[in-house]
């Protein structure tokens, strides 16, 4: 049984994706040397002084934009997760996938891309075939939940953009994955 | 920026102007030395390669020494052991003193500078026999010395080992800088002994993956990855000119040469579906060769061009199969458990390199067209990708160790010589060119 992801690891992830591709932009500066690995989101370090009295201030959390990208991702979620060289909607990504539905339903001039990912324990060329038909299990699902398929593009990203850079089952599970990725018409 | 920096050279001329003497080409009948390249318990070849003399004499005999070493048939001899000293071109060598350090073979030579070009006089020796095997005379521009000492170690081992050699060659490989994760993949080259390593310019082409070179020129065909799309290309090494094989309607992948230059073999995905397809590239129409909604991908011409090796998982896992050239006839090679990946026929037909994974490690190995005589050369946590030599007697792939930077790796077809490569970086998808003219 693989456990199921949680939506605040997903943002997690998408965080790290972000900047991962704010990294790819950067590439033509790159030097052929390992950059710096930067610290894990939500590492503080500890303040030792006491902060100065003041009178308390409310705060609450409106949350995102309904019909955002980011409404989206925090409140419907944009990636679900596949087993060992299957591309199988598993029962555990459908509850995720029908929302999905419902918010594109919902936001009708959103277009979406399915991208399709593969972990590392298979080689490049197979795994850009096998992250192509994830993408394309996403996709029909969601055409099936009454999604047109004209809104929703597909692509194979192979074993190229692993979200966990880790080695061992948890990150390849991370790994193995189609997101649903926002291109156009949303708030 | 130049494209390709290390290709603006002065062309090499490299004059071939003689054997010198008449038993360069006659081979005694009786015992001679030799390299028997296919006996996995031989020994090395104790050989001595002392500086040639002149200027950079002693650099192309460092070089000619490390590709012989590298080849694992030979065993060059430490120099400070020599007891014939500034040995040059000229002269005799005085055999007993070469016989005393047990060298069977001996490569002498001496470089002149003649109205600027280098010339480099070589010679090969049987030292037991005392007999010289090879003379020969190399010219080039002096920026070139090293193609030089690759092109001497080419004619040793051929005259040796009755191969043809694979030192005057060079290597595309994806060179890969930044943590996990966040990767930067540019094309590279490098010659095969690490050397002269620089990248190739293909700006905006995002993910650059599985450069492949053409037999038949300077030339490689790969793919580029980009956030929405992916397109195929041809790439010439020597104008740095770049062209994409046109828009297909769907994701392209795995562009492979046929053995005449005049085809690229490539899938196309559509609907979740990989099929294989044929472009000739003088009229660009495409064929498409596979219809079976499975995975069909990687396919690998025979040097004939007659026949397609590829991976498909219509039998449920990734597995080899070959057809015809034009999609007829599909039957599976690959017959033992595990999943193979990867397929590439070698320059000779003889063999079939590929990726296998079983038990949760990774192969590289080689079969026989027909399925049998399979050998696993290598295991690791990730190895992947394998390329031949243009004499088909070794392999480069790229290693991966949990969560470490991909190196480049080579193997003999024997999976004795097991070796990293000699570039410092991380490096995938390498690509071996045929032999340089």
């Amino acid at each position: 049984m693989v456990r199921s992801v949680n939506s605040s690891t997903v943002f997690r992830l998408v965080l790290v994706g972000l900047a991962a591709a704010s990294f790819a932009g950067c590439a033509k500066k790159a030097k052929p040397a390992f950059a710096t690995t930067a610290p894990p989101a939500g590492q503080t370090t500890p303040r030792t002084e006491l902060p100065p009295e003041q009178g308390p201030v409310g705060q609450t959390q409106t949350g995102a934009l309904p019909g955002s990208a980011q409404d989206f991702v925090v409140n419907v979620g944009d990636r679900v997760y596949f087993d060992t060289d299957s591309y199988e909607i598993r029962a555990d990504a459908q509850p995720l996938l029908d929302a999905q539905a419902g918010w594109l339903r919902r936001y009708g001039s959103v277009q979406v891309r399915i991208e399709g990912n593969a972990d590392e324990r298979g080689t490049r060329e197979y795994n850009l075939s096998l992250g192509a038909r994830r993408a394309n299990s996403v996709r029909d699902y969601l055409v099936g939940r009454g999604v047109t398929a004209d809104r929703i593009g597909t692509i194979s990203f192979g074993k190229e953009q692993p979200v966990d850079p880790g080695s061992g089952e948890e990150s390849w599970q991370m790994n193995r994955n189609a997101r649903t990725a926002i291109v156009s018409g949303a708030r | 920026m130049t494209q390709v920096r290390s290709l603006h050279l002065p062309r090499l001329l490299f004059a071939l102007l003689c054997a010198i003497t008449a038993l360069a080409l006659t081979r005694p009948a009786h015992a001679e030395i030799e390299v028997n390249i296919n006996r996995g318990d031989a020994q090395p070849l104790p050989i001595a390669v002392p500086a040639f003399g002149g200027q950079q004499g002693a650099d192309i005999a460092q070089v000619i020494s490390a590709n012989l070493q590298r080849s694992g048939l030979f065993r060059p001899l430490d120099p400070a052991s020599f007891v014939e000293r500034d040995l040059t071109a000229a002269v005799q060598p005085r055999f007993d003193s070469w016989k005393q350090i047990n060298a069977q073979a001996l490569v002498n030579g001496t470089v002149t500078v003649q109205g600027g070009q280098l010339r480099v006089d070589f010679r090969l020796w049987d030292v037991f026999q005392g007999q010289q095997l090879l003379g020969l005379q190399f010219t080039s521009s002096p920026e070139n010395w090293r193609r030089v000492a690759h092109k001497i170690s080419d004619a040793v081992y051929t005259r040796l080992t009755g191969e043809k050699g694979y030192f005057d060659t060079r290597v595309v490989f994806v060179a890969e800088s930044g943590a996990r994760g966040k990767v930067v993949k540019r094309l590279a080259i490098m010659d095969q002994d690490g050397a002269n390593p620089s990248y190739l310019q293909t700006p905006g082409d995002g993910i650059v993956l599985t450069p492949r070179f053409s037999s038949t020129s300077q030339e490689i065909t790969y793919m580029a990855l980009r956030q929405d799309s992916s397109a195929i290309y041809l790439f010439n090494l020597e104008t740095g000119r770049r062209e994409s094989l046109g828009a297909f309607p769907g994701q392209v992948f795995a562009p492979r040469f046929s053995p005449d230059g005049g085809k690229v073999a490539f899938s196309v995905e559509r609907g979740g579906n990989s099929d294989i397809f044929v472009m000739n590239l003088s009229s660009r129409s495409s064929t498409r060769l596979t219809s079976d909604p499975s995975i069909d991908t990687s396919p690998s011409f025979s040097p004939d061009g007659s026949r397609i090796v590829f991976t498909s998982d219509r039998s449920g896992q990734p597995q080899l199969y070959i057809m015809g050239a034009d999609g007829s006839g599909a039957r599976r090679v690959s017959g033992g458990g595990g999943l193979y990946t990867t397929p590439v026929w070698s320059p000779t037909g003889e063999f079939i390199a590929f990726t296998k994974q079983t038990g949760g490690q990774f192969h590289i190995g080689i079969m026989r067209p027909d399925g049998t005589d399979e050998r696993l050369l290598t295991t690791s946590y990730l190895d992947e990708g394998p390329t031949w030599a243009p004499n088909g007697r070794v392999l480069m792939f790229s290693r991966e160790t949990p969560g470490g930077p991909p190196k480049l790796w080579s193997v003999d077809v024997l999976g004795r010589i097991l070796q990293p490569m000699p570039y410092p970086g991380a490096g995938s998808d390498p690509a071996w060119s045929p032999l340089l003219n």
